[in-house]
């Protein structure tokens, strides 16, 4: 197996017979981050979602391959087992169930066996921690009654807990202040090694302070009209999408 | 959107996982009955079990009660219940024991399989099992008999040092007038616990009975007497399993709680009949001046059932809690639910019940809340929510409230909701499959009634749910 993580040629995905994208292509290698931006509507979650398999939607051509294997049809829970996570941007509420629960659960799961207990409790109030997150939230019933940053916060908990070898967040930094932004970026940066990748779908710049940007890509009218480096990010959040040129494919749709 | 992706076999739990309630001992009563029921069948059991005279009385009078009127006709359909064919008294071929290595080993293994009385040597302070008609063990913790704490079996109570008080108690709260199925009981019952506890006695740990019909085609008519004096206080522990046979089998026990002034009582069952048992159940509680009486009720097996425990408030300031799960799967219409009477003034009541159907289960929740006149100043709160697991179960509430007091405080709420897909993919896209992620959300959806269980029966409720889901996909 050579460098490349993930790697869509040519996708199409429709919901309820609405184009949303089409002829997607994208390479991501290991040790890289990669940003995903675009105008609201543009099929950014959409394109996360596929990649982790949301039987919402219907992929209607092309195909995705992680670590050289075709996962087009594969199960949710195959994909997560192989290493693809997807942080939400609504997280679910899951009443019952408790957070540490959970986490073991699904620890055991993406591992292939169960946790060992001990190591297990010390290695989540270790991350709880260094995500500032109340240890009692632990024992609280998944994201249920949880505000808006502190689901996110888990988000990224579980991230940290499960790692996996991509990581796609769903503006993880939306509907957050900036310390949690910054908690949340530190998070990314604890995360991030020369053998996982991240893909990061962001309006704004200060989740990407202090990370290392490989590649930025914008997604418009269904497919990626332009990719450049981290100044493409910056040009964008300062005079928006229209002021950047794009690609022969590129729709002027705004 | 259907789920392209998935696809899962399915698998026949009731062959496959069942098993260790499915096993069926060899059937060799000692004596029985001819089936359906007639003067001479119950003067039979009178006589089998030397009934003091007024048990016989009593028993003739409930027959002719039972002849009198006619089964329920609001609830599940009893058509396929024809008491022609149920034998009402099987007796296994063994006395009473009161140790466990004199109990015959075949039905010994039984009760080990279902992990009694290993449960009594770990955590309780007393154990009950009956078979069939009859109690074949019962024991109490040493600490507990010196307490003065009294667990027997009812027809040892009733003809030893307690006749009085089993007499002055036995069917008051529940008469055989009450419905068809209790005066069927008052004329057949057999086996059961008595327990009474001494005034301010506290017994720590939690005592059990625990229920096992074998022989295909009879009915289980077990009484339950529990008084607890003033001030005191006792868990008991009800467990009831059959196996599957292909006639339909009947239980319609009786269970009547006596809470005395500032006594509580906290009543668990887990009922996991077979799926071919029409549980008919009665179940009572007289809550004296601030006493407290609280229930935990799991209801997962029998074909069809009628259960609703109901609590009397009579004394000033007492208070009832009802905590409740019922899980309907294929061919199973379970009417479950509450009653509640605010006699007396300041009384409380909180009902709260979950129900779960599923693969065309039916589940219905009654409630029904009585304030009279004097009840000035209780607060009731009744709160019903289901699951439905596909589109072709169904899930039903049935509120009734008769509020004669201006100053009362009573709210209900019933919620209905399914499994959201979004969850499901959530779970899923952390490595759960797609099976566990929807045992998972189920259990977390019972878990406030699992938490109320004593552990090894939250685990069980929990195995359940897990075999009950299992194959849920397809």
């Amino acid at each position: 197996m050579g460098s490349t993580l993930l790697e869509i040629e040519d996708l199409g995905v429709s919901v309820e017979d609405h184009v949303i994208l089409d002829g997607v292509n994208l390479k991501i290698n290991k040790g890289e981050i990669h940003v995903l931006m675009g105008p609201n509507g543009t099929g950014k979650s959409t394109l996360v979602s596929s990649i982790m398999g949301d039987p919402r939607y219907e992929i209607t051509k092309g195909k995705i391959l992680f670590k050289d294997k075709d996962i087009t049809d594969e199960k949710t829970d195959v994909r997560a087992r192989s290493g693809i996570f997807l942080s939400f941007q609504t997280p679910e509420e899951i009443p019952g169930i408790t957070l540490e629960n959970f986490l073991r659960t699904a620890k055991g799961a993406v591992e292939g066996r169960p946790p060992k207990i001990l190591a297990f409790r010390k290695e989540l109030k270790a991350q709880m921690e260094a995500l500032d997150m109340d240890p009692t939230y632990a024992e609280r019933y998944l994201n249920v009654g949880f505000s808006g940053g502190e689901k996110k916060k888990a988000e990224i908990l579980q991230l940290l807990m499960l790692q996996p070898r991509l990581a796609l967040l769903d503006e993880t930094d939306s509907g957050l202040d900036v310390d949690a932004v910054r908690t949340v970026s530190k998070g990314i940066s604890a995360y991030h090694n020369q053998k996982n990748a991240v893909l990061i779908i962001t309006h704004s710049a200060k989740i990407l302070e202090g990370l290392d940007i490989d590649y930025v890509h914008v997604l418009e009218g269904g497919h990626i009209v332009k990719t450049g480096g981290r100044e493409l990010s910056s040009e964008i959040i300062r005079s928006g999408f229209n002021s950047i040129e794009k690609g022969a494919d590129g729709h002027e749709s705004l | 959107m259907d789920m392209r992706a998935f696809k899962s076999e399915k698998t026949n739990v009731e062959e496959a996982d069942r098993s260790i309630y499915d096993v069926k001992d060899k059937v060799h009563p000692s004596f029985e009955v001819q089936s359906g029921l007639t003067e001479e069948i119950v003067n039979q059991i009178s006589d089998e079990k030397n009934d003091p005279p007024w048990m016989r009385t009593f028993r003739m009078k409930s027959l002719q009660i039972y002849n009198s009127i006619s089964a329920p006709n609001w609830g599940p359909s009893l058509d396929d219940l024809h008491m022609e064919n149920i034998v009402t008294y099987v007796r296994p071929d063994t006395t009473m024991r009161g140790k466990w290595s004199e109990v015959p080993d075949d039905i010994k293994n039984t009760f080990e399989r279902l992990g009694i009385p290993q449960a009594e040597r770990k955590s309780l302070a007393g154990v009950g099992a009956q078979y069939d008609s009859e109690v074949v063990y019962h024991n109490i913790s040493a600490i507990a008999a010196s307490q003065g704490v009294v667990y027997t079996d009812m027809e040892s109570a009733l003809t030893g040092p307690y006749e009085k008080m089993v007499r002055k108690h036995f069917m008051k709260l529940v008469p055989p007038s009450d419905h068809k199925f209790a005066a069927l009981h008052g004329a057949v019952w057999s086996g059961g616990s008595f327990v009474y506890v001494p005034p301010g006695v506290s017994v720590e740990i939690p005592l059990q009975s625990y229920f096992r019909l074998n022989a295909p085609g009879a009915g289980q008519f077990e009484h339950t007497l529990i008084i607890v004096d003033k001030g005191a206080y006792l868990h008991f522990i009800e467990g009831c399993s059959a196996p599957k046979y292909s006639v339909n089998n009947l239980h319609a026990g009786c269970v009547e709680l006596f809470v005395g002034e500032g006594a509580r009582l906290r009543y668990s069952t887990i009922e996991n009949w077979s799926k071919n048992m029409y549980n008919l159940n009665t179940k009572r509680a007289r809550v004296e001046k601030d006493g407290t009486i609280e229930w935990v009720s799991g209801s997962f097996g029998s074909h069809i059932s009628y259960l609703y425990p109901m609590s009397i408030l009579q004394g000033e300031r007492s208070r009832m809690e009802f905590t409740g799960i019922t899980f309907a799967g294929g061919g199973q219409n379970l009417d479950t639910g509450a009653k509640v009477v605010h006699a007396a003034p300041h009384t409380t009541s909180h009902i709260s019940t979950k129900s779960i159907s599923r693969d065309g289960g039916i589940s219905t929740f009654r409630s029904s809340v009585k304030v009279t006149p004097d009840a000035v100043g209780s607060k009731s709160s009744v709160s019903c929510e289901s699951l439905m697991l596909d589109d072709q179960s169904r899930s039903d509430t049935i509120p009734a409230m008769d509020i004669q007091c201006d100053e009362a405080d009573v709210g209900h709420e019933a919620k209905i909701g399914r499994i959201s897909e979004q969850a499901i993919f959530y779970l899923m896209s952390r490595g759960i499959s797609e099976e566990d992620a929807r045992a998972f959300i189920v259990g977390g959806f019972a878990e406030p009634v699992a938490k109320e269980l004593p552990l090894e029966y939250a685990v069980e409720m929990n195995n359940l749910i897990h075999l009950e889901m299992k194959g849920s996909i397809g």
